[in-house]
């Protein structure tokens, strides 16, 4: 078996199995990740939410699938065919190919690549494409209008989000994912990096265009911005990606600042149960996106880019000086 | 064999991109073919072991600057046709600059071929048993830091540069100062009054608030007006109350 699976031919069926591996079960989770947003939304309306289709409306997910595939796509007359297939298509792909380097336990990743953290930070960056081509192929005025609030938008939060990676890669001396959660052993790094993670929290909600940031839909201005023309399964990804990235983030932060698959149990039968760690921490993190979904109104423009600017840049250079200054002072460099 | 099989796929693609950048009509297309480029200039740096180059070459070449470019880009209205009609002017300029920079990448690939000195150097671009991530930030911040603080100066110098002659200060805008909205407490601006039935403002003798500094409201006064009762200045007071409460 072995031997086969050194075979070119074996090594590409094993690629492909690991690669489904991962990507169903995120595919999954993020299917019942709108099944739980509209659940806890309704709770915390009292209200009872999708309980008609199966027991407790568990099978909602797939009739809206269902709705979604047998509707016509509608392509406006003035668009730019190409680019507007082009840009869902862009937001789903780069939304799951992050999923590569994501180690959900130890060695349980597909690529363990030595600069794992800066290739999340790049596939993260380039979710904005498909927002911009989607707003500029529509030709439409709304659609155009969120595409140049989301590129601002993301490209304004993508810089504290580098500084506060930086705050972390300094306590773990490497861009291993793996590194970076095996360096959280002894405490996690919520603990003494707690406002980066709240600043890294945050701006995760800007960058996935999530409330209480989401202008770029802002529908009662700009009706749904850079979605507005878009039907049927073209939409369908547009709404994937943004459920995947929400996914993908939530990792990001369980593995910078949570330990990732790290028991915070530290004997015997629960240091086995890495992966559940895992899923019950993104899980958490996910339901905090609702709560604040939930909680917070939509920000003004100004405000964002205020909160951007002039508070989490300062903020997260400040404490970037802090921890290299610390990490100097008390000799506690990782690689000194 | 793979391995130059997927060389010579991402070269392709970069050298086809690359034209297209140039010789495509709308800017917007140019500006993607651009982004494509740099996409497979990332995965050549990939193929020849510099994962760290290849990394950052995607935040900062596309997931930062060329967003911006594509902003600019999609928002200016630019006519191009006008742009175009400066081509013969500007060629003898264009082709001068194309010239030197073709006669420099000569130049470099002669060095390839006549230069074996250099040899040593080029074909490790990776030094074994580090990573190249370690051994690109041990060159930068420990042989070349007054360069590298150099360079980050020179950009501080063009940032600053830009702000100064962009920045103007609108006198006319609104600004939301947040602290001031902070530091705000009801009984700087409420004042809970029992008011009989068919009394005015004026009668129980309440000053009205300050008014705000800028605009008055039309309709609040209409509004008040609506209710008036017997009393002329209560109704006015309770204009101004309504303005004021209003906040």
């Amino acid at each position: 078996m072995s031997g086969f699976l050194a075979t070119p031919v074996g090594t590409v069926i094993l690629t492909v199995a690991e690669a489904l591996a991962i990507v169903v079960p995120v595919l999954l989770m993020m299917a019942y990740l709108t099944y739980a947003e509209r659940k806890v939304l309704a709770a915390m309306q009292l209200r009872r939410g999708p309980n008609v289709v199966g027991p407790f409306g568990l099978w909602q997910p797939f009739a809206d699938a269902l709705k979604m595939l047998t509707k016509e796509t509608v392509i406006p007359s003035g668009a730019n065919r190409f680019l507007f297939f082009l840009a869902p298509m862009l937001t789903f792909g780069l939304a799951v190919i992050a999923w590569a380097v994501i180690p959900v336990n130890e060695g349980w990743a597909i690529a363990n690549i030595n600069v794992g953290v800066l290739y999340l930070f790049a596939i993260s960056s380039l979710g904005v494409y498909g927002i911009i081509i989607a707003g500029w192929a529509s030709n439409s005025k709304y659609a155009f209008l969120g595409a140049l609030r989301s590129a601002a938008q993301m490209v304004s939060y993508e810089v504290s989000i580098g500084f506060v990676i930086v705050t972390v890669l300094l306590c773990v001396g490497s861009l291993n994912l793996t590194d970076v959660v095996l360096a959280q052993r002894h405490v996690w790094f919520c603990i003494p990096l707690f406002p980066m993670f709240i600043v890294f929290f945050i701006s995760g909600l800007a960058e996935t265009n999530r409330a209480p940031f989401d202008l770029a839909e802002g529908e009662s201005e700009i009706v749904a911005g850079f979605m507005v023309e878009y039907s049927a399964m073209a939409f369908a990804l547009f709404f994937l990606g943004e459920y995947t990235n929400m996914i993908l983030i939530s990792a990001m932060t369980t593995i910078l600042f949570l330990g990732g698959w790290l028991s915070p149990i530290p004997f015997a039968p629960f240091t086995h149960l890495g992966p559940l760690w895992f899923i019950l921490k993104v899980s958490v993190l996910l339901f905090c996106f609702f709560w604040v979904r939930a909680t917070f109104p939509r920000y003004r423009y100004d405000q964002l880019m205020r909160l951007g600017w002039k508070v989490f840049l300062p903020l997260s250079l400040i404490w970037l000086v802090l921890t290299a200054g610390a990490l100097e002072l008390f000799g506690w460099l990782p690689h000194a | 064999m793979i391995v130059a099989f997927f060389f010579y796929v991402f070269a392709a693609i970069l050298l086809v991109s690359a034209a297209a950048v140039v010789s495509s009509r709308n800017p917007v297309h140019s500006v993607l073919f651009l982004i494509l480029a740099f996409f497979n200039a990332a995965a050549l740096f990939l193929i020849a072991g510099a994962e760290f180059l290849a990394m950052i070459l995607l935040i900062v070449y596309v997931g930062a600057v060329a967003v911006l470019f594509l902003f600019v880009v999609m928002m200016l209205d630019v006519n191009f046709a006008e742009l175009r009609g400066g081509f013969q002017r500007y060629l003898p300029i264009g082709a001068t600059v194309g010239v030197v920079l073709l006669v420099e990448l000569a130049l470099v690939l002669g060095g390839w071929k006549f230069a074996p000195d250099a040899m040593s150097l080029r074909f490790a671009p990776v030094p074994e048993a580090t990573h190249n991530t370690a051994a690109l930030g041990d060159l930068i911040y420990t042989q070349y830091v007054f360069l590298f603080q150099a360079a980050g100066l020179v950009l501080l110098v063009a940032m600053i540069g830009a702000i100064v002659l962009t920045l103007r200060d609108r006198q006319t805008s609104r600004h939301q100062s947040i602290e001031r909205q902070h530091a705000r407490r009801p009984a700087d601006t409420l004042a809970m009054v029992s008011v009989p039935l068919g009394v005015g403002m004026a009668e129980v003798s309440v000053p009205p608030p300050p008014a705000p500094p800028a605009r008055r409201l039309a309709h609040a006064d209409g509004h008040a007006d609506g209710h008036a009762d017997p009393h002329d200045a209560g109704a006015a007071h309770g204009g101004g109350h309504h303005d004021g409460g209003g906040h």
